[in-house]
């Protein structure tokens, strides 16, 4: 294990002199990067050893003459278990390392800043929760963890910034995401990773990694815009939101205060869990949400709201406080 | 000089009637039932896709000399881009050994007079020819950019491409896949000489057996695909496209239970070839026999539960990624059992580097590094950071181009003195190696490098870092494009003035060595009768003689 | 072997590739086998695609379910079993060596209740179905009452005329078998000992009979009708 650190730690001077692997930016990128040399490091030794057994017996075993006859060998049962054995456990220490790294790197940590992406031919649309809006670029603090919810408006775009080692493919009609912290202040590339037609390969920008202060001092300059969560809220009111789903319960529609995160019942019998994907469902298409003692009366908003407005009721929703719900 | 055989009609073997010259006309060619000609019928479609293809890549690799392209409009680079998927993939890969080689093979290596069906046989030519021309006049008429994937909704709602036509023909073309793979499976079955047991069989056969199980089980669903997509696309109805109600995600899982298996359908015949061309090369008997052909079913068999690990980054469940990352750890396992059992074969052999040992031994090395830079992209963490990247596209290609492709040249050039009766000029056949060898690894190599310093695949323009990457791999290909175009000349050029092969020019094992060159019509003048195990190369005990 | 002398000895419809008719036979029946295990992964293809889209979309299924013709899907399962009947009769007439015009006429049996399966699907099916503006892509109209389900509805529809589309395909070619096997038979090529081109058409019907044994409750049956008090 030390060896493989230092190995590591050799490999990533000499990355540094001969770009081999994009900079290393958050959180995520030494585990991938280690895992990667690992990786290699199987390469090249399999390759290695397969190459240099098969020029040995290339050389030695060459024919001398046309009517020579070679020895007999027989079929080796141990050789076949052991190649058959030894490959496997390597492919179980990998499928477990690498799996164990996957799952952790999914995981966006609780108190994690929410940026807002939609994708479109041939461009990013990025929506900071206090309002500013980006086109193609991302301005983010150092040392904080963001998680990026993203969807698209056409076909399918991929989200991605080699620096982090994060990719996320960005899908219409519904949500993904993907999370980082950034660890190091600088610029650094974004990429549209999934071929989605003619400009796809400019559908590229730029990540701005800033220091806390650069960062609030980013967040103020620049026109006054409001926040998504006050934006969502003036869309819930004048949409008529409020009329049915009133704040204490009593209304046509359940509350919504505190919904967010909470499994919800449906009348079909199955429990679904209210994150951003079931929220958006519901306000595009509630009839397909049956609830158990309310009539599906809920009008559909598709249509009459865009991605980005639908992402700002949304913020307004999950605004609503973790406060209990009243008993229906 | 030569043998006392005769042949059906009682002539000189060698000096008298065989496939090639029983009937001569072009009806004697386009209505024959003749598994041989077929082959050759195959051969010549087949070599014309992959120079279409061919040079869709090669413009391709021009255009990204320069980072803002050199050459092409991005709306062109786009459909070049697709138009070198489409015809490598499925007009060029996905027949080329087993519609040539499996064709012509087949029933020699099994001592039969032909394939079960031999009129189903020409019809799966007449069906791969139709597809070849709808996707010929695709690329003619204004080309399609979806990419040989076709993702939806980009494919079935937004893209101005000939995305209907181009659907088509795979879809035909999918129809002569299975025809073919039943015919070889009802074959290789039913119509083995008495004594050809199945652990007599060559390994070759067990490769084209597990093959064709791929072609009738996985083909179908690719067809259904194309046609959902084209009615989709058609009536404008919403079974992919989410703005009509549809799940973009359930294409790719369609696509994709067929498109994984299919690069299978595309190695596992290389993995065959080159099973005999190690074993003729080595005059010695495989190593672990057994052991190879169960590993040729057993990939065939694990290759249908995989396909989730193209979509690692789809936002599916982690629970999905992790099974699909185990079953993909898993495939990789049968392939490695095969280059240690190539390599023991070489142990203690009499080996000689004619041009078809030297793509054999290309294969190994070039496939070993692609199978294991496949553990990249089976491990879920790195995957996310190297899918949709040019490490892919190396990947891939070095397994395809670096494996598939060589196995097929080498094989090609082993059986080409009993296709033609003739032998090519081996020096140039050799030199032609080196140059296919070195052009292949100038050109993909950099694209691991160039993968994971993250820049992505399908790129008309890329940032300007990239280039001297690029570069190195656009001189590559040059070299590898001339490398193809070598072995065209001597082997047309052999086929006249090519000095006469003789039944067994490279002294190897095997039925089909036992008839002559070319071989007359049924095949051989006795049907044989099989009493020994393949491969039975004789051997001295204590030490090598000579 | 001997195969130059033993020309004169084999039976009518023997192919050469072939040592002798037993293994014609098994290589035949073998080949047809192994196409209907890809037939059933084509129809497969679609079946999976309908049941992720049912358990997606039930009551938008439901609904499009319930307005297809339940009593000509019936009518027509019946015809089709009865045809397989026929075919098999067919079969087991050439098998007991009975005259070629016992054969003739179970097959022709077979193809009238085929194109009847066609004819009625045609005609107060899809036809009926078009001019109730329910074909998707052919002046396919919303209704009211679908409400937000209307998409969904227009996919059930979608599927129905895929899936019935491709299996009255399937039908059509089997007719078109059965008329090159009613001329064989006219022939005089059936015997007792050779009747492989029956038997193995006689699979193919076999299955086109079953993948509609699989169509008819999938898709007219998942409404509901009889039980929420449907139409």
């Amino acid at each position: 294990m030390m060896g493989l650190l230092q190995f590591g730690s050799e490999a990533r001077m000499a990355a540094a002199m001969i770009p081999l692997q994009p900079p290393s930016a958050s959180t995520i990128s030494p585990g991938v990067d280690q895992l990667y040399y690992l990786l290699t490091g199987i390469t090249l030794f399999f390759s290695v050893l397969i190459f240099s057994i098969i020029f040995y017996f290339m050389v030695k075993y060459r024919r001398r003459s046309d009517d020579e006859l070679p020895e007999e060998t027989h079929t080796s049962m141990f050789l076949e278990l052991a190649w058959t054995i030894i490959p496997s456990l390597i492919c179980v220490v990998l499928f477990v390392w690498a799996s164990d790294l996957y799952v952790r790197n999914s995981r966006p940590p609780a108190a994690s800043t929410e940026i807002f992406v939609i994708g479109k031919q041939w461009m990013w649309h990025i929506q900071h929760p206090e309002g500013p809006r980006e086109i193609d670029e991302l301005h983010v603090p150092v040392g904080a963890p963001v998680k990026v919810t993203m969807t698209s408006q056409d076909v399918i775009h991929d989200f991605y910034i080699p620096a982090f080692r994060v990719k996320k493919d960005v899908l219409p009609g519904r949500y993904t995401s993907l999370w980082f912290q950034p660890t190091q202040t600088g610029t650094f590339h974004l990429f549209c990773a999934q071929y989605c037609g003619a400009n796809h390969s400019q559908m590229i920008g730029w990540v701005y990694v800033m220091t806390p202060a650069d960062y609030a001092a980013w967040l103020a300059t620049g026109e006054k815009t409001e926040s998504m969560v006050q934006e969502g809220g003036e869309l819930y009111t004048r949409l008529g939101c409020a009329t049915c789903h009133v704040e204490e319960g009593a209304g046509r529609a359940p509350s919504l205060v505190g919904i967010y995160g909470k499994e919800e019942k449906l009348a079909t019998g199955e429990t679904r869990a209210v994150d951003e994907n079931l929220m958006r469902q519901a306000i595009l298409d509630p009839n397909s949400l049956p609830l158990p003692n309310y009539a599906p009366i809920m009008p559909t908003y598709k249509g009459q709201i865009d991605e980005e407005q639908v992402l700002e009721l949304i913020a307004y929703v999950k605004s609503l406080g973790p406060q209990e719900r009243n008993a229906q | 000089m030569s043998t006392a055989n005769t042949d059906l009609h009682g002539a000189p073997a060698g000096s008298g009637v065989n496939y090639l010259n029983a009937s001569y006309g072009i009806k004697s060619w386009l209505l024959t039932t003749d598994h041989k000609r077929i082959g050759l019928l195959y051969l010549v479609v087949i070599t014309f896709n992959f120079f279409v293809g061919g040079t869709a890549a090669v413009l391709m690799r021009l255009n990204l000399i320069e980072p803002t392209g050199a050459l092409v409009e991005p709306s062109t680079y786009n459909k070049l881009f697709s138009i070198h998927g489409i015809m490598m993939v499925f007009f060029f890969l996905v027949p080329s050994i087993p519609a040539t080689l499996g064709n012509f093979l087949i029933p020699l290596m099994i001592g039969a007079r032909d394939v079960a069906f031999p009129k189903l046989n020409l019809l799966s030519w007449y069906v791969f020819v139709a597809g070849s021309l709808c996707a010929l006049v695709a690329v003619l008429s204004g080309g399609v950019d979806t990419g040989w994937t076709f993702y939806t909704p980009y494919s079935s709602t937004y893209s101005h491409g000939l995305v209907v036509l181009a659907a088509l023909g795979v879809f035909i073309a999918g129809f002569s896949s299975i025809l073919t793979g039943l015919n070889f499976i009802v074959t290789i079955h039913k119509m083995r000489a008495p004594g050809m047991t199945w652990f007599r069989l060559p390994l070759f056969i067990w490769a084209m057996y597990a093959t064709s199980l791929i072609f009738v089980l996985g083909t179908p669903v690719i067809a259904i695909t194309m046609f959902l997509l084209g009615l989709e696309r058609i009536f404008h109805v919403g079974i992919f496209d989410p703005a009509l109600g549809g799940d973009p995600l359930l294409f790719q899982h369609l696509f994709w239970f067929y498109s994984h298996p299919a690069v299978y359908i595309m190695i596992l015949p290389g993995m065959g070839v080159v099973s005999e061309l190690i074993t003729a090369f080595s005059r010695k008997k495989i190593f672990g026999y057994t052991f190879v052909a169960f590993s040729s079913l057993s990939i065939a068999v694990i290759s249908f539960i995989v396909w989730g690990h193209h979509m690692f980054v789809t936002g599916q469940s982690i629970y999905a990624g992790l099974v699909f990352s185990a079953l993909s750890f898993l495939v990789a396992i049968p392939s490695a059992i095969k280059v240690f059992n190539w390599t023991a074969t070489l142990y203690k052999g009499s080996i000689s580097y004619q041009a078809p040992m030297l793509y054999a031994l290309g294969f190994i090395g070039l496939f070993t590094m692609g199978g294991l830079t496949g553990l990249f992209l089976a491990s879920l963490a790195t995957d996310v950071h190297l899918n949709g990247t040019y490490f892919i596209v190396a990947h891939f290609h070095y397994i395809m181009v670096g494996g598939a492709v060589m196995a097929y040249l080498g094989g090609i050039h082993f059986w080409w003195p009993k296709i033609s009766g003739r032998l090519y000029p081996d020096l140039w056949a050799r030199f032609a190696a080196l140059v296919v060898f070195i052009g292949f690894n100038l050109t993909f190599f950099p694209q691991f490098v160039l993968g994971y310093l993250g820049m992505p695949r399908r790129y008309a323009v890329y940032p300007a870092e990239f280039q001297v990457l690029n570069v190195m791999s656009s001189a590559g290909a040059s070299i590898l494009g001339v490398g193809y175009l070598i072995p065209l000349v001597y082997l047309i050029w052999s086929m006249r003035y090519g000095p006469p092969a003789g039944p067994n020019p490279w002294g190897a094992k095997g039925l089909e060595w036992t008839t002559p060159s070319p071989p007359p019509t049924e095949n051989f003048e006795e049907m044989p009768v099989v009493t020994e195990d393949a491969y039975n190369y004789p051997t001295a005990k204590g030490g090598r003689h000579g | 072997m001997a195969d130059m002398a033993a020309h004169s000895t084999h039976p009518q419809g023997f192919a050469h590739q072939f040592e002798d008719i037993g293994q014609q036979r098994d290589a035949g029946r073998l080949g047809m086998w192994i196409f209907l295990a890809t037939e059933i992964l084509f129809f497969g293809g679609m079946f999976t695609a309908y049941t992720i889209y049912r358990e997606l979309h039930l009551a938008a299924f439901e609904t499009g379910s319930r307005l297809l013709e339940v009593q000509f899907g019936a009518t027509n399962t019946v015809v089709l079993i009865c045809s397989s009947l026929t075919m098999a009769l067919a079969i087991r007439a050439a098998q007991t060596g009975k005259k070629k015009g016992t054969i003739i006429f179970w097959l022709i049996l077979t193809m009238i209740l085929g194109a009847a399966f066609l004819g009625l699907k045609l005609r107060f099916e899809w036809y009926h179905d078009y001019v109730e503006h329910i074909v998707p892509g052919v002046g396919f109209r919303n209704r009211t009452e679908w409400g937000s389900l209307a998409p969904q509805v227009q996919m059930f529809m979608c599927f129905y005329f895929f899936m019935t589309g491709l299996h009255a395909l399937h039908m059509v070619i089997g007719i078109g078998i059965l008329t090159t096997l009613v001329i064989m038979a006219g022939r005089d090529r059936f015997s007792s000992e050779y009747y492989a081109p029956l038997e193995i058409s006689g699979l193919y019907w076999h299955f086109v009979d079953i993948v509609w044994i699989f169509l008819f409750p999938l898709l007219y049956l998942i409404g509901g009708r009889y039980t929420m008090g449907g139409h």
